[in-house]
């Protein structure tokens, strides 16, 4: 049953073989034998989880059973649940019951799914192994000594390990690829603007979106079916008219036009990467595409252009927590001054702090031209190379993350050796494209490797139709770790 | 590019940030490094080049001016870290 597809288990949910409240416990119990050891989960409830489950059963009695009424889904913890504690990995939200319910949330309580806890994550998003949360790291269920990638690294975590049948996850500039990756599962960055952001604690507000990770593209295709619509209440929700994700699954490859970008495949992308996307890419020849080399020349300067604008905007997003409405507020204080400095300085971590400060500077008097506006002029720069890459192929494909899953804390101290695991993730959110990551292979330490697929906007299903042919012809999406 | 003691320590009250001396100098050496790392945008040439200031060309929608929001005064009041007679309390600013 774990290893059984969201349609596998919602067919065997409506056809009363298992009930909801079944599966749920069985997730549980698996929580509670796993969890301590790979701290993927922040918060679990199973007495609210096996409510809902319970509803869901009601549902499917009566009939009115939607796609992914009663399976169990993990949410990062950066969505507020209402009645859930919601923290964003971060001692600041701690003790933070969300009073409301993000419109991801919502989706996915009106399709009666089940919210089966809330994982583990970077504080606030910031981090690309997940041993930034307050809460701990959490470990990779292919070798418990690797980091599983982040920020949503207890969701990649959670699904690799069978932990909950699949997951929610968010990307600033990877933080659903680069896990995914990292942990041999898929994961899908939809185009910015279609999930909504609202009650999804900000980050980078024009960067951050939320998307499905799973096991397979036909399951994130199910869960992106739940989670994108528009919503009125996140501003820049775009209005489109609902999508069959599902659509395109079964389209054959013939014709389909690869474009490998040569930047992708150059220096700083370890070997044993390099030669999993190629076999990946022989693998997509053979089920009838072409292949065509592209060039994205500002891509490699997507990695400063986003440590200038993301930190700006976490910098601004961030000012809310001041220790007045909610969350933590220091002990101790003289005045309001020192109020807000004490909260701010014990509430965050290091690493959110560092980013706050990149922001603050890059926005204050003086350097607003040379460096915010200059790092807008070239992100337009980035999103054009992507137009003009378009033009000779239908999607683009390379690496996801230039190594396989790296030991908790060999990135030791240094900040940008961090970052660089992101190097092939972020231009996509610049230009706010689709993005997703499958696995393809294993790499020298016997970790998984991810292939990284970028679609021109709106082309979700596409990409996932053609993630899925490699899944249909390819064993990789199926492999599971033993615990 | 390399910050001194000074641009930290202003960067930390801007940003509403305690910091001690040892905790200023090591955000100062690691703040320099990422400052090497985003240099890297200096060299680009951008004449001409309109800034980019978000994935999608969007104009701000309007909506009518009505209340949409239902009174939750009472639950966002519970979660509060200091309330009294539904005000937030905060240190004394004017005496």
């Amino acid at each position: 049953m774990l290893n059984q597809s969201l349609q596998q288990q919602g067919d065997a949910l409506r056809a009363k073989t298992i009930s909801s409240v079944e599966l749920t416990q069985l997730y549980l119990d698996r929580i509670a034998t796993h969890n301590p050891v790979l701290n993927a989960y922040v918060t679990v409830e199973g007495h609210k989880s096996l409510a809902q489950a319970r509803a869901a059963d009601a549902m499917l009695a009566n009939g009115s059973a939607q796609a992914l009424t009663g399976i169990p889904i993990a949410q990062k913890d950066i969505f507020c649940a209402q009645g859930w504690r919601t923290t964003c990995g971060s001692k600041m939200l701690d003790n933070f019951i969300s009073p409301y319910d993000a419109h991801v949330i919502t989706q996915f309580n009106a399709a009666g799914a089940v919210n089966l806890g809330k994982t583990n994550m970077d504080e606030f998003a910031m981090g690309s192994s997940n041993e930034t949360s307050y809460f701990g790291p959490v470990r990779n269920p292919w070798n418990i000594k690797a980091v599983p990638g982040g920020s949503s690294g207890g969701a990649a975590s959670a699904v690799a390990a069978r932990l909950c049948a699949a997951a929610t996850g968010t990307d600033t500039g990877g933080s659903i690829r680069q896990p995914a990756a990292l942990c041999g599962i898929t994961g899908i960055k939809p185009t910015y603007g279609t999930v909504s952001r609202y009650g999804m604690i900000a980050f980078a507000s024009s960067l951050d979106q939320a998307g499905p990770m799973a096991r397979s593209a036909e399951d994130c295709a199910l869960m992106l079916n739940v989670m994108t619509g528009h919503d009125p209440r996140d501003s820049t929700s775009l209005v489109r008219d609902k999508e069959d994700y599902t659509r395109e699954l079964n389209k054959p490859l013939a014709g389909l036009r690869i474009g490998l970008p040569r930047e992708f495949f150059a220096e700083g992308l370890s070997q044993d990467v390099g030669q999993c996307v190629q076999a990946a890419v022989a693998e997509y020849q053979k089920l009838g595409a072409t292949v065509v080399e592209i060039s994205l020349p500002n891509a490699k300067l997507a990695v400063p252009v986003y440590y200038v604008l993301a930190p700006a905007e976490a910098s601004s997003n961030l000012s809310r927590f001041d220790g007045v409405r909610y969350g933590y507020r220091a002990p101790d204080y003289t005045d309001l001054t020192d109020m807000y400095e004490k909260t701010r300085a014990q509430g965050f971590g290091e690493e959110v702090k560092r980013r706050i400060m990149i922001g603050t500077y890059v926005l204050s008097h003086g350097y607003y031209d040379a460096y915010y506006l200059q790092a807008q002029k070239i992100r337009r720069l980035i999103a054009q190379d992507f137009v003009e890459a378009f033009k000779k192929c239908d999607v683009i494909m390379g690496p996801t993350s230039p190594s396989t899953a790296f030991n908790l804390g060999e990135k030791g101290d240094d900040p940008v050796q961090m970052y660089l695991s992101d190097i092939y993730t972020i231009a996509v959110n610049l230009a706010g494209l689709p993005g997703m990551s499958i696995p393809c292979g294993t790499g020298a330490n016997g970790m998984p490797v991810g292939l990284q697929i970028i679609g021109d906007y709106f082309k979700e299903a596409q990409m996932l139709g053609v993630a899925h042919q490699y899944q249909l012809a390819t064993g990789w999406h199926s492999r599971a770790p033993t615990l | 590019m390399s910050l001194t003691t000074q641009d930290v320590q202003k960067i930390a009250r801007l940003a509403r940030l305690s910091m001690n001396e040892s905790e200023i100098e090591a955000a100062r050496s690691q703040l320099s490094g990422i400052f090497e790392l985003i240099a890297e945008m200096q060299a680009v040439d951008t004449t001409g080049i309109e800034p980019m200031s978000h994935a999608q060309e969007l104009s701000q929608r309007l909506r009518e001016d009505t209340v949409s929001e239902p009174d939750q005064r009472a639950a966002f009041q519970a979660i509060a870290p200091q309330v009294e007679d539904g005000l937030y309390l905060v240190p004394q600013v004017i005496e």
